[in-house]
């Protein structure tokens, strides 16, 4: 048995990490990048011509799983989105966003798959991708591509550093001290769901599991409780300093670094230390 | 024109997940019920849409009988009736699409589906897509924007470095994401009146699942020991030296 693997771009991470699921299933592994505009229907129907009777893999992004999805659909044949783990039939896969797993056996005489984000170590594995140009004919496709203008400041998917607010914050106004914080670090500022809710910052700022999903060097949660919904939006960051007044919160349990007490004095003096710092 | 929203009760978790004792489900005894924040933008945007243009919006669940009360919080925000198709088991993504397909079948046809991304808790990213193909209709996933006009949906997906954009004529499905609309808090006479909306309520039989759930499993890794830097304003040199010994400060 072999597995076809449908890379976003070369050196994409979550399409590296799609490869070392494949890799683990223990056979051949192939690799498919499609050009052209994106038009999911005819992509998959590229993908499942290319795959023969193989397993078919793919990042889990959300293009990975939409397109998976139209191959599932095509082929039916059930998906196993977002998965950690394949042990033959079987696999461990993500549910709300992560902080739940599934066990789940597949009916079918093929695999389809998708690699949850940040569950497997991106493949160094110099695999050449086949690059397949399908026939759009009528397929629901791109037509325009829209750029927000973000001012020049630095996305928060895109980020080195998030500094992030919830609840505890107080207020919009609340947020001008991570707003300061964040400047100085070239960071984004991100928020809770909570945050969004109260229309305190706009949904475009929301970190979790139905907002952007992070994955910054560092990413600073300020007076966030750690709700599952906002740690499945946070977990790809590779340290997680938390700053939180209750020292028995939630977030405590996912954080590498922990300041325990008001955020409100905390982080302005975080600032004034870096300040500090930065003009020596 | 006529619009079907597709939503999904899910338990509202706090911090933590409890399983049950036969780790098939979270233990729900303390907690609330809702739907997916993706699904309720999608019921909001439906009646924004028919507030406009004029039409009815109808809105659809595979669940246990207890989802009526997200019916009729649907039917708050605005939607005008509902279909129940009641079972009290989890369906795997292709019996669900399959189910609702029937269900869809046996009504007039619409010009609009509407259903979430991905559900809050099976995340299957697939029940939506299953259903069109199924209808033969065009469908765009993951939609932030969404603009209907004469028989045609403009539509705008979130993807990294800002929106693409669809133009599909109706009838056509898709799935929509949080920040699409800011769903309204609804009123207690809007309340009131959801009571007296009409629903259909039928049960349906589970076929064999294709993705067979096994057993639930709480991760490893949330217990953290992380290191504290320090208490209050004092803790600042530590958290700056910590941020150089990470080479981003």
């Amino acid at each position: 048995m072999s597995a076809l693997v449908f890379l976003e771009g070369r050196n994409d991470e979550l399409s590296l990490q799609a490869v070392t699921l494949a890799e683990s299933l223990g056979g051949e592994v192939a690799a498919v990048e499609i050009g052209g505009p994106y038009a999911p229907s005819a992509w998959a129907q590229a993908i499942v011509e290319a795959a023969g009777d193989a397993d078919i893999v793919g990042p889990g992004s959300d293009r990975g799983n939409e397109v998976l999805a139209h191959v599932a659909a095509q082929l039916d044949v059930p998906l196993a989105a977002n998965v950690t783990e394949v042990r033959g039939g079987e696999v461990t896969r993500v549910r709300w966003g992560g902080t739940l797993l599934e066990e789940a056996r597949i009916h079918a005489d093929r695999r389809l798959l998708t690699a949850a984000p940040f569950a497997f170590e991106a493949s160094n594995s110099l695999l050449q991708a086949e690059r397949l140009a399908p026939e759009l004919d009528g397929a629901v496709r791109v037509v325009e591509h829209v750029a927000p203008d973000t001012g020049g400041k630095v996305s928060l998917a895109d980020a080195k550093v998030v500094v992030s607010g919830g609840r505890g914050v107080g207020s919009a106004e609340g947020f001008a001290i991570l707003e300061e914080l964040a400047a100085l670090l070239d960071a984004a500022v991100g928020c809770s769901r909570v945050v969004t809710s109260a229309g305190w910052r706009p949904h475009t700022d929301q970190v979790g599991q139905t907002g952007t999903k992070v994955s910054p060097d560092l990413y600073i949660a300020c007076g966030i409780s750690g709700a599952t919904q906002h740690i499945a939006g946070c977990k790809g960051a590779k340290k997680l300093l938390a700053i939180n007044a209750d020292p028995e919160a939630t977030i405590f349990a996912h954080a590498d670094y922990a300041v325990i007490g008001d955020l409100h004095e905390i982080v302005p003096a975080i600032s004034a230390e870096l300040r500090k710092v930065q003009a020596t | 024109m006529r619009i079907l929203v597709c939503v999904k009760r899910v338990p509202i978790t706090g911090g933590r997940m409890v399983l049950t004792d036969d780790a098939q489900a979270i233990q729900t005894r303390h907690l609330g019920f809702t739907i997916s924040p993706h699904e309720e933008c999608g019921v909001e945007e439906a009646v924004r849409i028919v507030e406009a243009q004029g039409g009815e919006v109808t809105v659809l669940t595979l669940g246990p009988a207890e989802a009526e009360e997200q019916i009729r919080d649907c039917m708050a925000i605005g939607a005008d009736r509902g279909i129940h198709l009641v079972s009290g088991e989890e369906w795997d993504a292709q019996a669900t699409a399959a189910a609702i397909v029937d269900a869809i079948r046996a009504e007039e046809p619409f010009d609009l589906l509407v259903f979430g991304n991905e559900s809050a808790d099976a995340g299957n990213y697939q029940v939506g897509i299953r259903v069109a193909y199924a209808l033969g209709l065009p469908v765009v996933t993951g939609l932030k924007g969404l603009s209907v006009e004469g028989g045609r949906a403009r539509c705008e997906q979130e993807v990294p470095g800002g929106r693409d954009v669809y133009d599909v004529p109706l009838p056509a499905l898709v799935t929509v994401k949080e920040g699409l609309n800011l769903p309204r808090y609804p009123s207690v006479p809007a309340k009131l009146r959801a009571k007296g909306k009409p629903l259909d309520s039928r049960p349906v039989e589970r076929p064999a699942s294709r993705l067979e759930k096994l057993r639930l499993v709480v991760p490893e890794g949330a217990g953290k020991q992380a290191e504290i830097l320090g208490e209050g304003a004092a803790a600042a040199p530590r958290v700056v030296e910590v941020m150089q010994e990470l080479g981003v400060a």
